[in-house]
């Protein structure tokens, strides 16, 4: 069983997306079950797997048996195994939030949820570079089917520069693994790792081209600075459990540069070491500083949300340029930040149905019914978002700030950043919760259209409750959480041990 | 060769980056599809130009890198498919926006 352990997150979310896809006349409510209990048990795979990688173990799976070089390779490592045990507790609240009538509204909808875990799954477990953007594609070929789920015009047009943008990136992805192949022979990570060092003097420059266009690709996934202004139209224009899932794509795009980063381009790349390392840094304080401005401007919750997951994929880059110490407070602030925007853009959904002429944009309204409720779930939200005690927020933050001692500008931006990102949630709140006006008979902009099902607040609440319930557990469980990430950090930190692991049988 | 088979990567890539950046959606798709061409033969360039060798071990002196045919055939499969799909997004903002330009209005 646990030769199979490191395929299996792969496997359960591909069959359970086939399945669907094969039984097209279940009824809905079977369907959400079955979804539910796929995700599910998606989860006990994940944490399965995290229990078996925690002591330090890389698990190598070889395709079809063959020696690592030459076939295809997925290396379950540390990091991977948290990404993984991250995407799919994601994945539970937003399914769960889902059943909400949102899959009502297109076909496929379970169908796509799962080709895209299932694409999600294999990008943080695969150990080969062109296998990674096999899986990218899948990921963002689902990521197209959900993103225009449910149709309208805002949707399409956000769709389609998202599409196109992407479509461009995957170019750029070949051209930048051709680049490498041809000046180092070979695209499995571990092997591109060893060979980066013996780079024979005239591939040098196409092996530094082909490094730098994988840092622009995977930092339009991550919508890090020039690259980002696709989000925030992208996410906030979306169906809320769809933008919940996404919290977690900019999340890949990190990913792949720390992994990219510390294994391939690390301390002992030779003349390729620390390639990246002169523009992570700056790329990442300049997409906070931007980020925060957008925040500070949104005009309604879920653009709030969506600038939110750039801040905090600005605070995710600048944890992980700043060594061993940043990393581990990044790999602790991964999970929290991912699930702190995704219960923002679950509630501003929730918040939309119940104000029938503002929606969720900050202006004066009716008070919504049970706003002591829902003002009180926005008020935790809000406060996991900002990164304020007593949440874990906070206890990652301070983490990344005491990994940067000296660097004044890491010090300045992220606690003004902080601030702002504050003072913008608690205007939204305020103009949200509290600057009611007189009840007006106006209708619904929804309903007129017959697209507002009776909603089920249990549901809602479900989502948002259990999402706040994982960030509350990050808060009191921070010890063996951090512990966890100081040990995958300690693991990127010595990338001998995962050349040898996939490697090891070849050699 | 190697100058020919550069000459046609950089005038594809030049062509297809100049449709994208097109307003219109149309010219952005062919520009996709120039700039797919121009990946494709360019992967195939990757293992180094080789005349008149098979892609396998076998009898004789030599052999091509076979390992880039395979990256060309994937990445040709998955070219197809987004273009398909990306030809279906734009009629359908065609049809929703009412107009062809990537913006989703006309422009004066």
């Amino acid at each position: 069983m646990n030769a199979h352990l490191a395929i299996a997150p792969l496997l359960a979310p591909f069959v359970a997306g086939v399945l669907l896809l094969a039984l097209p006349n279940l009824p809905m409510a079977v369907r959400r079950a079955f979804a539910v209990l796929a995700v599910a048990a998606q989860i006990g795979i994940a944490i399965a797997l995290l229990a078996a990688v925690a002591g330090g173990d890389i698990f190598v799976y070889r395709l079809g048996d063959w020696p690592a070089p030459w076939g295809i390779v997925l290396v379950a490592d540390r990091l991977a195994a948290g990404m993984v045990l991250t995407t799919t507790l994601l994945a539970l609240f937003a399914v769960i939030y889902a059943g909400d009538g949102t899959d009502r509204r297109g076909r496929h909808f379970h169908v796509l949820f799962q080709m895209q875990l299932f694409g999600l799954a294999g990008a943080f477990l695969t150990g080969d570079l062109f296998n990674l953007f096999v899986f990218f594609e899948i990921l963002l070929i689902a990521s197209y089917g959900l993103l225009l789920h449910g149709g309208g015009a805002a949707r399409t047009r956000a769709g389609l520069h998202y599409v196109v943008l992407n479509l461009l990136g995957s170019t750029v992805f070949l051209f930048a693994a051709g680049l490498l192949y041809g000046a180092l022979g070979t695209l499995n990570l571990a092997d591109l790792a060893a060979k980066a060092a013996l780079v024979a003097p005239e591939n040098l420059g196409l092996a530094r081209a082909g490094g730098l266009l994988l840092l622009a690709v995977f930092g339009l996934k991550a919508a890090l600075l020039p690259l980002h202004l696709w989000l925030p139209a992208a996410y906030a224009g979306t169906a809320a459990p769809v933008a919940a899932l996404f919290a977690i794509m900019t999340k890949v795009g990190l990913y792949a540069i720390l992994r990219v980063d510390t294994l391939v381009f690390g301390d002992a790349a030779g003349a390729l070491a620390g390639l990246f390392d002169p523009w992570l840094l700056p790329a990442a304080l300049a997409t906070l500083a931007i980020a925060t401005f957008g925040a500070l401007s949104a005009q309604n919750l879920g653009r709030l949300a969506a600038y939110l997951v750039i801040v905090s994929a600005g605070t995710l880059l600048t944890a992980f340029s700043l060594g061993t110490a940043g990393i581990a407070a990044g790999l602790y602030y991964l999970p929290h930040g991912t699930f702190a925007v995704a219960v923002l853009f679950l509630l501003a959904e929730a918040i939309r149905w119940r104000r029938p002429a503002a929606a969720d944009s900050l202006a004066p309204d009716a008070d919504m019914p049970h706003y002591a409720l829902w003002g009180g779930l926005f008020f935790v939200a809000a406060v996991a978002a900002a990164g304020l005690p007593p949440l874990s927020g906070f206890i990652g933050k301070f983490l990344i700030l005491r990994a940067a001692p000296g660097h004044a500008w890491v010090w300045a931006t992220l606690l003004l950043s902080a601030l702002a990102c504050l003072i913008a949630l608690a205007r939204a709140g305020s103009r949200l919760f509290f600057s009611a006006r007189s009840a007006d008979p106006a209708v619904h902009p929804a309903a007129e259209e017959g697209l507002l099902e009776p909603h089920s607040a249990a549901r809602e609440l479900a989502a948002v409750g259990g999402l706040l319930g994982v960030v509350a557990a990050l808060t009191v469980g921070a010890g063996p959480v951090v512990a966890f990430a100081q040990a995958a950090a300690a693991q990127l930190a010595d990338p001998a041990a995962y050349i040898a692991a996939v490697l090891g049988g070849a050699r | 060769m190697e100058a020919l088979i550069a000459l046609a990567v950089g005038t594809l890539v030049a062509c297809g980056v100049y449709l994208v950046l097109r307003a219109r959606s149309f010219a952005v798709v062919l520009g996709l599809t120039l700039l797919s061409y121009a990946v494709n033969l360019f992967l195939f360039a990757t293992g180094r130009l080789v005349v008149g060798r098979p892609p396998v071990i076998g009898q004789g002196s030599g052999l091509t890198d076979p390992l880039p045919q395979a990256l060309v055939l994937t990445a040709i499969v998955i070219g197809f498919a987004m273009t398909a799909f990306v030809i279906m997004l734009a009629l359908r903002a065609r049809a929703e926006l009412g107009n062809d330009h990537v913006d989703g209005r006309d422009s004066p």
